[in-house]
């Protein structure tokens, strides 16, 4: 099957800086992919580039296998939700949501049957004659959705969709947003910094740094097995532990004071292991996989705690610790902690 | 101190703004006489006179003159917009030109006017520049009469006030945001298309401000019809003139004057309005 989207060695410099080097990324059709990465990653010159607003210096970018090269953005059957929302403050809602439509020449009746599909579908019922500045936040972001979708483009854009609304307003405006992407069968790329939102929302995440696409998968197999130093940090805050790998294909770790196994002999030239905080337990454990260490400090987080722990060899780990086990120990308390071979992830570089 | 600060402002209008109205509307109303001022005041026994402000209504010269002066106004503050819409846009945008152009729109401020209508007059009269460049190009024989026509009254009006119309579109253009132009670009609006239909709406406030800004003083103006324009051009400045110094009849030039405020103040009171509806 061609992939809606395919982009292809695509490099985009700004001055000696590559904001892309080098992404090669496919989306299938009706796949909602996130690209998640801090700022300065490159992920919103992505989505530009594939909007048409900068031109890449190399690589190909391909929209049902059409080489895009050239397409200014009025001609690209691909619409951008911008991160601002971009509404236009001189037009109503339903002139807002109509823009596109009118744009392309459709009849009135067509346009105002559309209209008001999208605003029904978006719950704007009602504030069709009011103006942007009228509306609350959530509103707006609805609007800006609506305005994009109305015109049933092939791929939607998403820029930080949730990043402009308040905390209890993201999760369900993000459960809608699914729904909405299932419904409309259109392929969604959605660029984030905010992991969560990538994990819960997306089929497949993509994860970048510095230009590039350091990981991508399924949300659940890029969590569990990130692949790089930068993944497992960024990704679930996981620890990592540096060590020299032994013979037998386990990791001697001097900063923990013990040595770590895998559920299979680590890669050969591994340095570093993540365990997800999550994945260690407290007063488990003997022998390999198990470790001595102090309780330095204890935040509650409400269904668990966080504990920062120091281990003798000088390393810190964080672990949560479920509020159905217990309390946790109190601060200066030593506590014996382990985790299963199985939550060892090898690290590349 | 205080109280002194806030005084001064109304002092200010007082004596400059409310003393000499009151004068003219008073002059508008008295007698003409013979004598230093020329004019007999109401309260000297013969009363109000009315038929002043009744020749305004009545002779069909200084209505003409009222009217053409709002015309020529008009197409002036519109020719302005023609040029000023699209410049105040694409200074705004200009990036690292963007203070030097800005200077360049106000830079005729610093020589003085009338040298600048000097320049004019050097460049349409008929041994001018321009027709002594068209001679040497073989384009013409006789010399072209640029000069003292309608077009050379709108060329230097419009020259004139110009940066009057270009301010207030560059500031409302520099804030504008540019990443709404891109929507528009990204919901399939050619470039053009999407200036239309979400830059150029966007600007109607500053527009109309600009209309209004040029409008108001280009309603009285006097000196450029009187250096540049036709002698049939006889617009209300150059008539109050008229009355003023050459027939020495104070109350129909002091009437004028007040016949033109009350014209303005329509558009004054809009450009006020403006002002506050203003984002």
């Amino acid at each position: 099957m061609t992939p809606r989207l395919s982009l292809q060695g695509v490099t985009r410099r700004f001055g000696p800086v590559a904001a892309l080097d080098g992404v090669t990324l496919d989306v299938a059709p009706g796949e909602f992919l996130a690209l998640l990465g801090g700022s300065g990653s490159g992920k919103s010159t992505l989505l530009r580039v594939v909007a048409g607003f900068e031109a890449p210096d190399a690589g190909a970018v391909r929209l049902d296998g059409a080489d895009l090269a050239g397409v200014p953005p009025h001609r690209r059957p691909v619409n951008m939700m911008f991160q601002s929302y971009a509404l236009f403050p001189h037009l109503s809602v339903a002139a807002n949501i109509g823009y596109g439509l009118r744009r392309e020449g459709r009849p009135r009746a067509e346009i105002a049957a559309r209209v008001a599909e999208a605003a029904a579908m978006l719950g704007l019922e009602g504030l069709e004659a009011r103006r942007p500045h009228a509306l609350s936040g959530g509103q707006r972001q609805r609007v800006a959705l609506a305005r994009a979708l109305v015109k049933r483009p092939r791929l939607l854009l998403l820029d930080e969709p949730l990043g402009a609304l308040d905390a209890g307003l993201r999760e369900r405006t993000g459960f809608e947003l699914r729904a909405i992407q299932r419904e409309s069968g259109a392929a969604f790329v959605m660029v984030t910094h905010d992991q969560a939102e990538a994990l819960a929302l997306a089929d497949r995440i993509a994860v970048m740094d510095r230009g590039r696409i350091v990981q991508s998968g399924a949300p659940r197999a890029v969590y569990d097995r990130p692949a790089t130093r930068f993944v497992a940090g960024f990704l679930g805050a996981a620890n990592v532990l540096d060590g020299a790998r032994t013979a037998d294909g386990a990791l001697l770790c001097p900063a923990a004071a013990c040595t770590i196994r895998a559920d299979r002999p680590l890669p050969e030239g591994t340095a570093a292991v993540a365990i997800r905080p999550e994945r260690i337990r407290l007063g488990a454990g003997t022998g390999d996989n198990a470790a001595e260490a102090v309780v330095e400090e204890a935040a509650f987080r409400g269904e668990s705690s966080t504990l920062l722990l120091r281990l003798p060899g000088g390393a810190s780990l964080r672990v949560l610790h479920p509020e159905e086990d217990g309390p946790p120990p109190p601060r200066g308390e030593a506590v014996r902690i382990g985790w299963d071979a199985a939550s060892v992830v090898p690290l590349a570089g | 101190m205080r109280i002194a600060l806030r005084l001064l402002p109304g002092l200010w209008l007082a004596l400059l703004v409310a003393a000499p109205l009151i004068l003219v509307g008073v002059m508008a109303l008295s007698w003409q006489a013979v004598g230093i001022p020329p004019y007999e005041p109401p309260w000297r026994g013969q009363g109000i006179n009315p038929d002043n402000l009744r020749l305004l209504l009545e002779d069909p010269h200084y209505r003409a003159s009222l009217i053409q002066s709002l015309t020529t106004a008009a197409a002036t503050a519109a020719l302005c917009l023609l040029l000023a819409a699209p410049m105040g846009v694409a200074i705004a945008r200009a990036g690292r030109l963007r203070n030097a152009l800005l200077a360049a729109v106000l830079l005729p401020f610093w020589t003085g006017f009338l040298i600048r209508l000097g320049a004019w007059i050097g460049l349409l009269r008929d041994e001018g520049w321009i027709n002594a460049a068209l001679r040497a190009l073989g384009l013409t024989e006789a010399p072209i009469p640029l000069l003292y026509t309608q077009g050379a009254l709108l060329v230097g009006m419009v020259h004139a006030y110009l940066p009057f119309a270009v301010l207030p579109v560059f500031a409302a253009a520099t804030r504008l945001d540019p990443v709404l132009e891109q929507a528009a670009a990204d919901l399939g609006a050619t470039p053009g298309r999407a200036f239309l239909t979400v830059t150029l709406p966007q600007l109607f406030p500053a527009l109309a401000a600009a209309f209004l800004l040029v409008f108001i003083p280009a309603a009285g103006e006097y000196v450029i019809p009187e250096l540049l324009g036709p002698p049939e051009a006889t617009l209300v400045g150059r008539v109050v003139f008229q009355e003023f110094f050459q027939n020495r009849d104070w109350p129909v030039a002091a009437a004028l004057a007040v016949a033109l405020l009350a014209l303005l103040l329509g558009p004054i009171l809009l450009f006020q309005r403006l002002g506050r509806a203003g984002p």
